[in-house]
């Protein structure tokens, strides 16, 4: 077929274009039209197909998302706010850091090992693509049941491709969550999360600006990677041997990207880019659309010039493929040796493929014809912008109608039982078998890991400055109530950072949602992102960025509402944190927080099948108050441990504080029921040798203070029940062998 | 004192070798692969971490870097060489130490705190243990487990050349629970473990690993 | 085209994790014939024409020098048509 130009798409108006199987609306393709005032040519078209896809736009929930601006809390902390790959904050002592979650749901689906790979590649170059050195990864996943036969099939490609990748990139793991849940069956959610950190000097955005500037590309060569649905255009190319089609899949090498990032921290170290851009979902279509858009808007790129893996591959396939571990710099024609010595010291593949220039038009040729000729805004930032119909689902008020009658336990047969049931659930199990194939270590600045409460890193070596980093996510009670669901997840993340006695700072967020053209699941959508955006202007805590994931359903069944909630927090001196438990006899123990009947949504509900009920009410300020406790406490040394409590409630906390350092504890509980297997959210157990200075805390900053009891011995004793730590290890460690070998 | 620590393409330890050099009172000297230069360094650690992303075999391509030439020639005059890893599976593909390390018996990468003991402390790069001391240091690899020929492996415990072994449960396979071993002189030791990660309680499990670093500063003095 | 192929495999006394999963995998499948499974590796060498007995022996000492580890590897190499 011949090469489809913008000089023959001007001549043959009438062509036919599958515009429908790249999956554009005909009044998409009809505005395409007139923003180009002709019928796009293959090329053009597979680039405004890719681009104004859910996944790049965000067109089903752009409007949603406005919010986060809307209702941003002003604070000079943040540097570079949404819009940008990711988000930078201050910390302090001139340092930036940069973080960011993202998903990777669908092809982990499809190909285990390389989908959960990828995601980990994709987030860690969004990083370095800011000017970071990414220092840390973290990995929210989520699985049907644990006993499933595709859970089998997929849980393990997935730890070891985000083992396999990370590992390799040389980024310690420092935290993720491991949940398991029939809603997943079918739709596992990977999020991969990456922290990098620079000076202030050295933030780099995506943008092409100073006409005659360089286009460059560097990384790995192009391939057939991801195409998937453009092959469509691509096909009639192909003369004979059937159905060659290419994969659909991205296949990653990690030792590429490596060298990748040492070879970009020495090209932003020595200042030679004006902007960069990583080549993440759509390819070069995304990196130059967005570096015009981001510039004064011209750009001209030789599209021949692109190394490619396979000489096969048509203009159309390179604009589309996600061949990972590439980055488009933009250099000044004065720097461009040293850009190319760098390059060549790391044996980096690097092509100058063109130039800014001081039009407002993108243009692209192949082997010298124009096949490519649009203003970059309306592909990159000017997608459609759906206002999809919302309506609350019927199960809501049904469900939220539902009496929790599940049995609590009293006497001490079972109160034993019920710890040790909630100590080897899948969802609370310990999770040894996942993290041992992660490396915490590298890079040597790994303060807390899995499975501390939150992952910590140290900054600064001299100072012991550092960060703390959290994930959460609550889909039981977002299932309930999506606002508080969301406000929640907000406030369990911000407490993780607090029980360490870091300060919360800023917030990322992975939305995993079913299908935006449901009214039901928009409108869980919208409940959460508005949740999650008030919670963030009541708690002053910035978002700066995110990711959105739709379309996870299968058939007509959307997965539980699952907004992943990441918050990051800063810490003046490492060495001052507050551990997770206690390796000693004789402290006591105290619960901060007050303990309703919350067993709605509880794990113990849903081990007893029951799903139904009312969530928790967030009660944000007394949340606050909570975390500003933890903070001084830490500083005044008044904790010598502490932990959060989240699902599988006081149950769950005090089995993984025992067990930590294998120090038992004895433990008086009235309404022992409650208050094992209630998960209310704002408590956090802690461990003193000083009660006074504890209740001088509790009431300058109103936090209820109940006496749980003191630490010491070879069991977990509560009330008469009495639980050996051999046998709650035993319970607690030998689910996840049992389960996957 | 100068220790070099040399980076290959995807080395990942580097830093944290350079660091515990620091720490244990000499100085680092970074090494690049394509430079055929040690720079006066007194001693070379090659650092852990996927050089060459593990292609072929683990360290195959990386034991004909330039650099590894003169490495070479400076330990078999008798300049302590240490391979952390990686660095060991260099060592043993470049035949400075015989047996080869092979895949993890379970196929998983492993990363944990792992009991060792130390047997040898004759080396360049043991002198600061006890024999018999018992310490805990990462272990953090996919390919650690430690193979050679019953021949090789008699000679090894004949000669005493098994630096350290690990500790209750074998982790990866390795014959003899071999977790280092060293040459016949004594200058060249491999091991699997990472004593880089253990030098200071706040960021690893002990600082049991920085002896590995200071005993090497007696063997320069000497 | 014909080229060059050396088959390396791991001497029989080496321990083989991937053998062995692979040999437990098969049945689990509904495959029974396997007594034992060794796992190996491949290479294939393009050259210009037909290969001649010095190339061979030049990709000999290659296959020692590089593409195997002798201490735990042996190899074979053959001009497949």
């Amino acid at each position: 077929m011949a090469l489809d130009t913008v000089a023959v798409a001007t001549a043959n108006p009438e062509t036919s274009q599958p515009f429908a199987e790249l999956g554009l609306k005909p009044d998409e393709y009809a505005r395409i039209k007139e923003i180009l005032g002709r019928r796009p040519t293959s090329s053009e078209l597979a680039m405004y197909s890719v681009m104004w896809s859910e996944h790049c736009s965000y067109k089903s929930s752009k409007v949603h998302l406005k919010q986060f601006g809307d209702k941003a809390v002003k604070t000079d902390a943040l540097l570079v706010g949404i819009g940008e790959n990711a988000g930078v904050v201050d910390v302090g002592q001139g340092y930036a850091v940069t973080f960011k979650i993202e998903s990777h749901n669908h092809p982990s689906f499809v190909e285990p090992y390389q989908g959960a790979a990828t995601g980990i590649g994709g987030i860690v170059r969004d990083i370095l693509t800011m000017g970071a050195r990414p220092i840390a990864v973290m990995d929210p996943l989520r699985f049907g049941p644990a006993d499933a036969v595709d859970t089998r099939r997929v849980l393990p490609g997935i730890i070891a491709g985000v083992g396999g990748y990370g590992n390799c990139l040389g980024l310690p793991n420092i935290g993720g969550e491991v949940v398991f849940d029939e809603t997943y069956l079918g739709n596992p959610l990977v999020n991969a999360l990456c922290i990098g950190v620079m000076k202030h000097s050295d933030i780099k955005l995506a943008k092409a600006a100073g006409a005659g500037n360089l286009v460059v590309l560097y990384g790995a060569k192009t391939g057939g990677d991801g195409i998937g649905g453009v092959s469509v255009l691509a096909s009639e190319t192909f003369e004979s041997t059937g159905p060659a089609k290419r994969p659909a899949v991205q296949v990653g090498d990690p030792f590429v990207e490596k060298v990748l990032i040492e070879c970009s921290l020495e090209i932003f170290a020595a200042d030679l880019v004006v902007g960069i851009q990583d080549l993440g979902g759509a390819g070069l279509s995304c990196a130059t659309s967005e570096l015009a858009s981001g510039g004064s808007g011209g750009m001209r790129v030789e599209l021949d010039r692109v190394p490619l893996r396979d000489a096969s591959l048509s203009p159309e396939e390179i604009l589309m493929s996600e061949s990972q571990e590439r980055m488009c710099a933009i250099v000044e024609p004065k720097n461009i040796d040293k850009f190319l010595e760098i390059c060549k010291k790391w044996d980096v593949t690097v092509t100058v493929i063109g130039e800014v220039t001081d039009g407002d038009r993108l243009e692209i040729t192949w082997h010298g014809e124009l096949i490519v000729d649009v203003p970059p805004r309306t592909v990159a930032h000017e997608g459609p912008v759906y206002n999809r119909p919302l309506a609350k689902p019927e199960y809501v008020d049904r469900v939220n109608a539902e009496v929790i009658d599940v049995a609590l336990p009293s006497t001490a047969a079972e109160i034993k039982a019920a710890v040790l049931k909630l100590a080897g659930a899948p969802n609370l199990a310990d999770k040894s078998w996942v993290t041992a194939q992660y490396d915490r270590y590298v890079q040597g600045n790994t303060i807390q890991s899995q499975p501390d409460d939150s992952g910590m890193v140290r900054i600064d070596e001299k100072t012991n400055l550092g960060v703390a980093v959290a994930t959460d996510a609550n889909a039981n009670w977002s299932y309930l109530n999506p606002y508080e669901g969301a406000k929640l997840a907000l406030a369990e993340a911000a407490r993780n950072i607090a029980t360490a006695g870091a300060k919360p700072l800023a917030v990322t967020n992975c939305l995993n949602f079913g299908s935006p053209e449901d009214p039901g699941v928009m409108w869980q959508f919208a409940e959460s992102v508005r949740g999650l955006a008030d919670g963030c202007l009541e708690m002053g805590l910035p978002v700066t960025g995110g990711n959105v994931s739709f379309y996870n359903q299968t058939g007509a069944v959307a997965i539980l509402p699952t907004p992943v909630i990441g918050v990051l927090g800063v810490i003046d001196d490492v060495r001052t944190r507050t551990p997770m438990s206690f390796d000693k006899a004789g402290l006591e123990l105290y619960l901060l927080g007050d303990t309703e009947n919350d067993i709605a949504g509880s794990e113990w509900a849903y081990l007893h099948g029951q799903r139904g009920g009312k969530a928790p009410i967030a009660d944000l300020q007394r949340e606050m108050r909570l975390i500003d406790l933890l903070v001084a406490g830490r500083i005044d040394k008044v904790f010598v441990a502490a932990h959060d409590l989240s699902q599988g409630g006081l149950s769950a906390t005090l089995t993984e504080m025992v067990l930590r350092h294998n120090v038992g504890a004895t433990i008086n509980l009235e309404n022992v029921g409650q208050m094992l297997i209630s998960e209310s959210p704002g408590r956090v157990v802690v461990a003193v040798e000083n009660a006074k200075a504890l209740g001088a805390l509790a009431s300058k900053f109103k936090i209820s203070l109940t006496k749980l009891g003191v630490t010491g011995g070879d069991a977990l004793q509560i009330n008469d029940a009495s639980i050996p730590l051999t046998e709650l290890r035993k319970a607690h460690t030998e689910t996840f062998p049992k389960l996957f070998g | 004192m100068k220790v070099g620590v040399v980076t290959f393409p995807g080395t990942l330890d580097d830093r944290d070798a350079a660091r515990a050099v620091d720490a244990a009172g000499a100085t680092s000297v970074a090494l690049w692969h394509k430079e055929a230069d040690l720079k006066g360094v007194d001693a070379v650690i090659l650092p852990g971490g996927f050089s060459y992303g593990d292609y072929l075999r683990c360290g195959a391509i990386s034991r004909f870097a330039p650099v590894m030439e003169k490495i070479i020639d400076a330990a078999n005059g008798g300049m302590p060489l240490l391979g952390i890893c990686n660095g060991f599976q260099v060592l043993c593909e470049a035949h400075l130490l015989p047996g080869a390390l092979t895949r993890n018996h379970e196929l998983h990468f492993l990363c944990h705190d792992q009991r060792l003991v130390i047997e040898n402390t004759s080396t360049a790069w043991t002198s600061s243990f006890t024999k018999g001391q018992e310490v805990v240091i990462p272990l953090k690899n996919g390919e650690g487990s430690f193979q050679c020929d019953d021949p090789t492996l008699a000679m090894l415990e004949a000669e005493g050349r098994i630096i350290a072994r690990y500790v209750g449960e074998n982790p990866n396979g390795s014959r003899n629970l071999i977790a280092g071993i060293t040459n016949e002189r004594g200058n060249v030791v491999g091991l699997m473990p990472h004593p880089e990660h253990a030098i200071n309680p706040l960021t690893g499990p002990t600082a049991d690993g920085l002896g590995f670093f200071t005993s090497v500063l007696k063997a320069m003095v000497k | 085209m014909a080229k060059i192929v050396v088959d390396v495999m791991l001497k029989p006394e080496i321990l083989d994790p991937q053998g062995s999963a692979v040999s437990a995998a098969l049945p689990r499948l509904g495959f029974t014939f396997a007594k034992s499974v060794r796992q190996g590796k491949r290479f294939e060498i393009e050259v210009d024409g037909q290969p001649t007995p010095a190339q061979l022996a030049e990709v000999e000492k290659a296959a020692e020098k590089l593409l195997a580890n002798p201490v735990i590897e042996t190899f074979v190499v053959r001009v497949e048509n």
